[in-house]
């Protein structure tokens, strides 16, 4: 029972900065129409620029102070992502209105394999580390109840922490600010939106930028778990099934998508996989998917899709 | 002035069904093969052969069957790769596992494999639809690149993964040598291309057509979405699993799963968006522009780096590759959003007015 606890908790850690990173997904989908693949590398490169700023500014500036110059690092990487939201809006996206679904998420694609290059050539491509100061050590709690207790990562705990409080203040964002309202009418119906003045280029500006604030905020976590790499860009792979899995255009969905695939993923490989073999978290979140799609096409807390001729 | 169909009168229903009505593509299309079987094999040295032209040969075949899914049905499929690995260790484990398989059985039977495994991945599209689809196709994927991974009996128990063929012969004849090599893929890419121009143009070709358009609206005049959809999984898959146990027999020689992974399945779809949708000449053209792209990246930036007098380095230049790799693509999408076939098609109508346009 403990270790099946366990496992449950590890589950819900993991699945939670899942769900950080299909929140990035969410966000554009909603407001822009477009699937952005490029949120893996969007995470990557904001990782990089974190883990490479917090090494530069204190060098450059005589800081001692590690506070300081993480949040120096953490500015100029947000400032970095809104500058890419910037140039992704003007150069792309502006330029792409009105083309098919599938063309803008090849257009992402392309994005992708940008930001990959573009991040690795200014930041280098060896591995950096993170460090925000998240505590490593393990603690036990319910030492009572079990013999052992149960292991929590003290990391992961306050990892998951932030990603719920991230989650929380984006939905009071959207919810009660002007900003927030312009937001949700964009994403409600574009040409309807404009009609009452919502400029709309500004709208995806924001939007991008949020976007690539969430990157920044997955990456330093996911960063400072695992090290800066390029490995780290596979993670929107991790997040696919989880967007679809709660549904493209719900942000509570992408949050209860990422607990349960966090938590199904850890019990099957810790359950099933002796059985098969092992390794079967690669797979398991999409062929799930893949079966409750065929019970709701739309997702778990997607729009339902409703077809006209 | 030569390209021109005035005064081609069509007198017979068998000559206005013709696959090529104009007379000048009939000719243009015959002067291409001769060309890629007579001249090619001339010209081309040991390098061309290995580098450029195998690899362009099994992916446009690959993306040409990318193409009648995409394409033609308009089932975005992002599990490509696990269908031509699906191909590729089936046909291996015909040719093993059976003696005396011919090679080009086995390849063939890759292919009918192939299309199971299409099949039963295609079956969500009947309820999924669009990105969804797409995310959905992800799961062959992952689950195929385990599979080869995980279980050894497709790889004849290699505990790696990896396999590798040899000795390879058609009729008698050894494919060994590029040229050789060079000459096997274009009969496959010949007739599947011709097979495939005929079949989109057929009733099922215009049913896929009517199922991308609108598919309400084909299933409200008598399509059959499940027939429709599924054959061109079946279809599809079959193309690219035998382009699979292709570039796993014919380019590779040996190889493991990670041969198949999830970036040839994005590049097969770059192939096919930068070619072309819904169109066997643009699948082509992707091809081309794909293989030969990273190739030129690759002379070029370290030359072009010491003409202003900066040492690149290897890494760099992988770096920049990608850069500039992505940049044209999005720039690609911007400027010809319908591919180079979309090009190629103006470019035939301009020659039609030339050189006196209205």
């Amino acid at each position: 029972m403990g270790f099946f606890l366990e496992a449950t908790l590890g589950g819900l850690m993991t699945g939670m900065l899942y769900s950080l990173v299909a929140l990035g997904f969410v966000l554009i989908y909603k407001a822009s129409g477009v699937f952005n693949f490029a949120q893996g590398a969007m995470v990557l490169f904001a990782a990089l620029a974190m883990a490479r700023f917090s090494e530069w500014f204190p060098q450059l500036l005589g800081l001692d102070s590690k506070v300081l110059g993480n949040l120096l690092a953490m500015a100029g990487a947000m400032l970095l992502m809104v500058a890419v939201a910037w140039l992704i809006e003007r150069l792309v996206l502006g330029k792409l209105v009105n083309q098919e679904g599938i063309t803008l998420l090849m257009a992402t694609l392309g994005i992708t394999y940008f930001l990959d290059g573009f991040g690795q050539t200014l930041f280098g491509s060896e591995i950096y580390k993170i460090d925000i100061g998240l505590p490593k050590d393990p603690i036990f709690l319910l030492q009572g109840m079990f013999e052992g207790g149960v292991l929590v990562n003290k990391e992961d705990l306050y990892a998951a922490v932030i990603a719920a409080s991230l989650v929380i203040s984006l939905s009071l964002f959207f919810q009660y600010t002007s900003t927030g309202r312009a937001l949700r009418a964009v994403a409600d119906d574009h040409q309807a939106a404009q009609s009452i003045g919502i400029p709309l280029s500004r709208i995806w500006v924001i939007v991008w930028s949020v976007a690539g604030f969430v990157a920044l905020v997955a990456g330093m976590i996911w960063g400072s778990k695992l090290g800066v790499q390029f490995s780290l860009s596979l993670v929107a792979l991790k997040a696919l099934p989880v967007v679809i899995l709660g549904g493209l255009t719900s942000v509570p969905g992408a949050i209860i998508g990422g607990l349960i695939i966090g938590v199904g993923e850890k019990l099957s490989e810790v359950f099933l996989g002796p059985a098969l073999g092992g390794g079967i978290e690669i797979w398991f979140g999409y062929v799930l998917v893949l079966l409750v799609l065929l019970v709701r096409p739309q997702g778990l807390f997607g729009e339902k899709i409703i077809d006209r001729v | 002035m030569f390209y021109r169909e005035n005064g081609q009168f069509k007198t017979t229903y068998r000559s206005d069904l013709q696959i090529f009505p104009i007379a000048q593509d009939r000719i243009g299309v015959l002067l291409l093969l001769a060309f890629a079987f007579i001249a090619v094999p001339l010209m081309a040295d040991e390098y061309t052969f290995r580098a450029i032209l195998i690899p362009f040969l099994i992916l446009s075949l690959a993306a040409l069957g990318l193409n009648i899914l995409v394409g033609y049905c308009g089932q975005v499929s992002l599990g490509t790769g696990a269908f031509m690995a699906v191909g590729a260790y089936a046909a291996y484990n015909f040719l093993v596992r059976i003696e005396g398989m011919p090679l080009l059985v086995a390849i063939l039977m890759g292919g009918v494999c192939a299309t199971g495994v299409g099949v039963l991945f295609g079956i969500p599209s009947l309820r999924i639809k669009g990105l969804y689809l797409a995310v959905a196709t992800l799961a062959a994927q992952f689950f195929v690149d385990w599979t080869f991974l995980r279980i050894s009996w497709f790889t004849n128990n290699s505990s790696s993964g990896s396999v590798s063929v040899s000795n390879l012969h058609v009729f008698g004849l050894p494919i060994e040598s590029p040229l050789q090599r060079y000459m096997l893929c274009l009969g496959f890419v010949a007739v599947f291309a011709l097979l495939a121009k005929n079949l989109v143009r057929s009733a099922i070709g215009r049913e896929w057509m009517a199922i991308r358009d609108m598919d309400v609206a084909a299933a409200v005049i008598g399509i059959r979405p499940m027939y429709a959809k599924l054959t061109a999984f079946a279809v599809s898959s079959f193309i690219v699993g035998v382009a699979g146990a292709l570039w796993a027999f014919v380019y590779l020689g040996s190889w493991e799963p990670a041969a198949f992974s999830i970036d040839r399945s994005f590049q097969l779809l770059f192939m096919v968006i930068i070619g072309g949708l819904g169109s066997i000449m643009g699948s082509f053209f992707g091809a081309a522009f794909i293989v030969v792209l990273p190739i030129f990246l690759n002379q070029a930036l370290p030359a072009l780096g010491s003409l202003v007098g900066v040492v690149i380095s290897t890494a760099l230049v992988a770096h920049v590759e990608l850069m500039i790799f992505g940049a044209l693509i999005v720039w690609f999408l911007i400027v010809e959003p319908h591919g180079l076939a979309k090009l190629w098609s103006i470019g035939k109508q301009k020659l039609r007015l030339w050189p006196f346009p209205h």
